[in-house]
C-alpha cells in the first residue's frame, strides 16, 4: 500500500518566505513528489494553529507520513512529533527538514534557494516514506548516584544530592578528600582562610548518612547506561584496616621514614611513609606508602603495627574490587598543573628559587612546610624582589592556547599575601590582566593601590647570568615591557611561575570508560557550551568543576550544585528515556566475522558463541551506526538511519540530478505527473 | 561549462557538523547553496555505498563532515569515518575520480564559520572541475549495461542448479 505523505513548508515568518518561495515549493512538491496528498505552506508551523493543521490533516486525510520543512531539528523536531503523536502518528513517522538554518539564512538567490529547499524536502518525502515507527523505552533511575573526585566541586554535589536525602557514592583518588582547594592557603578576592571554608564540607561528607565514601580508590569500571550503571571501584590497599583506626596518628608520629611529599605539599615538605595528607583529612585513616616504607622496601621496621594501639595496621592487605550500582555519574576529576619544566627558559627545575604556583601555595600556607614564612629555596632568606609571571603553559600556542582562568586573580592573591607578609616588592609578567568576576577587578584596583608592580609583556627568559654589578647573584627576568616599548632586565631574588590548569593526565582514560569525550585540548566535552554546561553526550554522566575546563572555585563550587540539581531531577523523575534509534542485528544475515564487534567504543556488541553471531545490546548501544555501514553482509540496520532510508534520501536531495542524467528511454513508470520529473521513482 | 552549479551531497554529523551548519544560519553567514545536507548520526554511519550512490545518481562532489577528531560524541568513530575516507578517496581517485570532488571536513558545532568556508572552497573546486556526469557515463554505455546482464543471467542460471 502506498503511503500517504503530507508536506507542510513553514515561511518562519519572513525567515523562510524572505529567501525561498515557499508556495513554489509546495505546490511542487504536491504535484511531483510521488504518494503526497496534502502540500501546504503557512506562515508559522510551530505555531499551535500550525500544528493543528497537521493533526486535522493526519486525521481527516489519513496521513501516515508527513514531512515539516521548517528549521532546524535541533529547534523543533520534537515540536511535530508530539503533534503527530497526538493524532495517532507514530512520532517517528514524522520527518524534518532543514530550510532556514540550512537554505534561506545562508543564501542570497532565491531562484538557488528555492531549488535546494526543493531538493530537501524531495529528500525528506522520500525517506520519510521507508521510515518505520519505533517506540522509546523507559528505563527506570536507580537513585544512588556516583561522585567521581572530591575536590570542591564533587564535595559540593556530593552534599547536594546527600542532603536532599539520596545515596551518594564518593571516589576519590588520594587518601584524603579535599583536591587541591585543601593545599591553598587564601582564596580571592574575598582573601578567606581556604581550609576554614572547606574543612567543614570535608567533614560534613565524610560523617554524612547518605554518603559512603571510597578514598584511595579509583574507578575500574563501568557498564550499563543511565538509570542503571554498574561501576567496579578498586579500593587500594591502604595496609590500615579502615574499620579499625581511630586515626589517632601515633603510626605517623613514630614512622622513622621521611620522605618527600611531591603531592599535597608539592615537594615542599615531607611526610612519613605511613601518612596522611595533612592533619585535617578526611578519612583520618592513614595509608603506607609501599614504594618508600622500610618494611616493604627492605623487610625490617614495622613499628607502625607495633604501636598502632587498635592492631589496624595489615601488611598483607591487597587492592580490593567492588561492585556498586548507580543512577547518574557526576564526573568532577579536576586539574593537574603545567609541568613547568616543559618551559626551559623559565629555569624551573634548574635554578632553585623558581617557584611554581603550587610550591608558593604551600609556602603561603601557615600550615605548610615554612609555616607560612616567604622564603627563598635555603628556608631562610626573605626575598627582596619577587617576581610572578602569568601565562606559563597557557595562552601560548605551543603548549596550551587556552586561558587557564584563574591564574590571574592567584597571582594578585600572592602579590597581596607577599606585599602583607614581607617587605619585598612585587613584580607582575602580565600579557592580559583578566578578572572577570564579582569583585575581581575591585581586587586589583586594591593591589595597584598596594603597589604591586605590573609590568605588560610575555618574558622571555629567567637567568642567572648576570651582565651588571647590580645583577650579581639574582634572578634576571629578561621582558620586552610593551607598554613602554622597550626590553628590560629586572632582576629578583624569586620567581613564581603561573603555571597553568591542565587537564588529568588520565582524563581521556576515564572519559573513555564513561563513554565521554575530550575537547581538543584534553577537558570533557558538555552537552551544549551555552545551554547545558554539565550534562555530556552520554545521558546519565554529568560533568563539575575543572574537569570541564579551568574554572575557580565559585564557579566549580556553582556547576557542582548545578549537575546534583540535574541528577536529583533525572531521579524524581524515576525513569528516562531511551531514544530507540540503535542498531540491530538479523542474525539469518549474520556471518559473525565480528567486525562490528571491536568497532563500536560502547562495547554495546556482543558475540554468541553458541549461535557464531554477534548480537546487540540494545541499553548500551548509542546509536551513532558506525558498525551499520561496516557490516559485510549488511546484517545490521540501523533504527531510523537505515540503509533504504539513506539511499532514499539520496534519491530525493538528488531528484533533479537523476532527472538531468537519467536517458530519455529509461522513463520511470508509476509517476503520477509523467510530464514533469518525477521524484523517486529512479 | 557556463553556468554550471555542482550538485554535491553533504553527509553531516548530528552533532557537530550539523550544528556548524546550524550555526552557519542562525549567524547569517552566506554560502553556495549547492552542498545538500543528509544528516547521519555520526561520520562512522556514511557507508562507502553511499557515497558511491550520490556518485552514481549524478551528484558532482561528496562531502563527509563530522567532529573533530578526539571531540566525536561517539568518542572516536570519526576515525572509523577518517579511515574508510582515506580508502575509498584512493580507490575513487585510482578509478579517475577527481580528488577534489570528495572531501572530508571537520567542523564543531562552534564552527559556522570554517564549515561555511569549507563549502565555499569546495563548491569552487567543484565548479571549476565541471559536471561529473558518472550517471550518464554509466547508462550510456551499451557494453556495460550488456555485461551486467550478462552478470545477471549467469546468476540466475546458478541459482536454478542450486535448486
Amino acid at each position: 500500500m502506498a503511503e500517504r505523505v503530507g508536506i507542510y513548508v513553514c515561511h518562519c515568518g519572513s525567515n523562510i518566505a524572505g529567501m525561498i518561495d515557499v508556495e513554489e515549493v509546495a505546490r511542487w512538491a504536491g504535484q511531483s513528489i510521488k504518494d503526497v496528498v496534502v502540500s501546504r505552506d503557512y506562515k508559522f508551523m510551530c505555531s499551535s494553529l500550525g500544528q493543528k493543521l497537521i493533526e486535522d490533516d493526519i486525521r481527516e486525510q489519513g496521513l501516515t507520513r508527513v514531512v515539516v520543512a521548517a528549521c532546524s531539528p535541533h529547534l523543533h523536531e520534537k515540536t511535530f512529533r508530539r503533534a503527530c503523536q497526538n493524532a495517532g502518528l507514530n512520532q517517528y513517522l514524522c520527518q524534518m527538514t532543514n530550510i532556514r538554518e540550512h537554505v534561506s539564512w545562508v543564501s542570497t538567490d532565491r531562484q538557488k534557494a528555492t531549488e535546494k529547499a526543493k531538493a530537501l524536502v524531495a529528500a525528506a518525502a522520500e525517506r520519510v516514506k521507508h521510515q518505520r515507527p519505533l517506540e522509546q523505552g523507559f528505563v527506570k533511575v536507580n537513585p544512588a548516584t556516583l561522585v567521581i573526585g572530591g575536590g570542591i566541586a564533587g564535595l559540593q554535589a556530593t552534599l547536594e544530592l546527600a542532603d536532599a536525602g539520596y545515596p551518594v557514592y564518593l571516589v576519590e583518588r588520594e587518601p584524603s578528600i579535599g583536591g587541591h582547594m585543601a593545599q591553598f592557603d587564601k582564596t580571592f578576592p574575598t582573601l578567606d582562610c581556604s581550609a576554614c571554608i572547606l574543612t567543614p564540607k570535608m567533614s560534613e561528607v565524610g560523617q554524612h548518612e547518605n554518603v559512603k565514601m571510597f578514598t584511595y580508590a579509583e574507578v575500574e569500571e563501568v557498564s550499563g547506561s543511565v538509570g542503571c550503571f554498574k561501576v567496579k571501584i578498586r579500593q587500594k590497599a591502604r595496609h590500615v584496616i579502615f574499620e579499625k583506626c581511630t586515626g589517632c596518628g601515633i603510626c605517623v608520629e613514630k614512622c622513622p621514614r621521611k620522605v618527600v611529599d611531591n603531592v599535597f605539599e608539592a615537594g615542599m615538605g615531607y611526610r612519613k611513609a605511613i601518612y596522611t595528607p595533612f592533619p585535617q583529612a578526611v578519612p583520618r585513616t592513614p595509608v603506607i606508602d609501599t614504594a618508600n616504607c622500610t618494611w616493604f622496601t627492605r623487610g625490617k621496621c614495622q613499628v607502625c603495627s607495633k604501636v598502632c594501639p587498635t592492631q589496624a595496621i595489615d601488611y598483607d592487605q591487597k587492592d580490593e574490587i567492588i561492585q556498586i550500582e548507580v543512577g547518574n555519574i557526576i564526573v568532577a576529576t579536576g586539574w593537574k598543573l603545567f609541568d613547568c619544566t616543559r618551559i626551559p627558559q623559565y629555569g624551573y627545575g634548574r635554578l632553585a628559587n623558581v617557584f611554581t604556583n603550587m610550591e608558593f601555595e604551600r609556602m603561603c600556607n601557615a600550615a605548610g612546610p615554612t609555616g607560612g614564612k616567604i622564603v627563598l629555596r635555603d628556608g631562610k632568606t626573605e626575598p627582596r624582589r619577587i617576581a610572578i609571571i602569568h601565562c606559563v603553559g597557557s595562552r601560548d600556542v605551543r603548549h596550551n592556547q587556552y586561558c587557564s582562568a584563574v591564574c590571574c586573580m592567584a597571582a594578585l592573591k600572592f602579590g597581596h599575601l607577599v606585599l602583607e607578609k614581607t617587605k619585598a616588592e612585587v613584580y607582575s609578567f602580565y600579557i592580559d590582566m583578566r578578572t572577570p568576576m564579582k569583585d575581581y577587578e575591585e581586587f586589583y584596583q586594591r593591589l595597584l593601590e598596594e603597589g604591586m608592580h605590573f609590568v605588560r609583556g610575555k618574558v622571555a627568559e629567567v637567568t642567572d647570568a648576570a651582565r651588571l654589578p647590580d645583577e650579581q647573584g639574582s634572578l634576571i627576568v629578561q621582558v620586552e615591557d610593551t607598554l613602554l616599548g622597550t626590553q628590560r632586565r629586572i632582576p629578583v631574588d624569586m620567581v613564581v611561575l603561573m603555571a597553568a590548569l591542565e587537564p588529568q593526565a588520565d582524563a581521556k582514560e576515564l572519559g573513555l570508560k564513561l563513554g565521554i569525550s575530550c575537547s581538543m585540548a584534553g577537558w570533557y566535552t558538555e552537552r551544549h557550551p551555552k545551554l547545558d554546561p554539565v550534562a555530556t553526550m552520554t545521558d546519565g554522566v554529568f560533568v563539575a568543576g575543572a574537569c570541564q575546563g579551568p574554572k575557580d572555585i565559585p564557579a566549580s563550587v556553582a556547576q557542582g550544585a548545578a549537575a546534583a540539581a540535574r541528577v536529583a531531577g533525572m531521579i524524581t523523575a524515576g525513569k528516562v528515556t531511551i531514544e530507540p534509534i540503535i542498531a540491530s542485528i538479523d542474525e539469518q544475515k549474520c556471518s559473525g566475522c565480528r567486525i562490528c564487534n571491536n568497532l563500536c567504543p560502547y562495547n554495546a556488541i556482543e558475540y554468541d558463541e553458541e549461535k557464531g553471531v554477534s548480537r546487540v545490546v540494545a541499553a548500551m548501544c548509542k546509536g551513532c551506526g558506525t558498525c551499520v555501514s561496516a557490516c559485510p553482509a549488511n546484517a545490521i540496520t540501523g533504527a531510523h538511519f537505515s540503509n533504504e532510508q539513506i539511499a532514499a534520501e539520496l534519491e530525493g536531495i538528488l531528484w533533479d540530478a537523476i532527472a538531468d542524467g537519467r536517458p530519455a528511454s529509461a522513463a520511470p513508470d508509476g509517476s503520477k505527473a509523467p510530464q514533469s520529473t518525477p521524484v523517486g521513482a529512479a | 561549462m557556463e553556468n554550471f552549479e555542482p550538485k554535491i551531497v553533504g553527509f553531516l554529523c548530528n552533532w557537530c557538523s550539523y550544528r556548524a551548519a546550524d550555526l552557519a544560519g542562525s549567524a547569517r553567514i552566506k554560502y553556495p547553496p549547492n552542498v545538500r545536507v543528509i544528516r547521519v548520526m555520526c561520520s562512522g554511519r556514511v557507508d562507502p555505498a553511499f557515497v558511491l550512490k550520490a556518485f552514481s545518481m549524478g551528484a558532482d562532489g561528496v562531502m563527509v563532515a563530522g567532529c573533530h577528531p578526539g571531540e566525536c560524541h561517539y568518542i572516536e568513530q570519526n576515525y572509523k569515518a577518517m579511515r574508510r575516507f582515506y580508502m575509498l578517496k584512493q580507490t575513487l581517485v585510482a578509478m579517475g575520480l577527481e580528488p577534489q570532488r570528495f572531501e572530508l571536513v571537520w567542523a564543531s558545532a562552534a564552527e559556522g564559520q570554517q564549515l561555511a568556508e569549507a563549502i565555499e572552497r569546495m563548491t569552487d573546486n567543484v565548479r571549476r572541475l565541471g559536471p561529473l556526469r558518472w550517471a550518464e557515463n554509466w547508462a550510456d554505455d551499451p557494453q556495460r549495461e550488456e555485461a551486467l546482464q550478462h552478470i545477471v543471467k549467469e546468476h540466475e542460471e546458478a541459482l536454478e542448479v542450486i535448486s
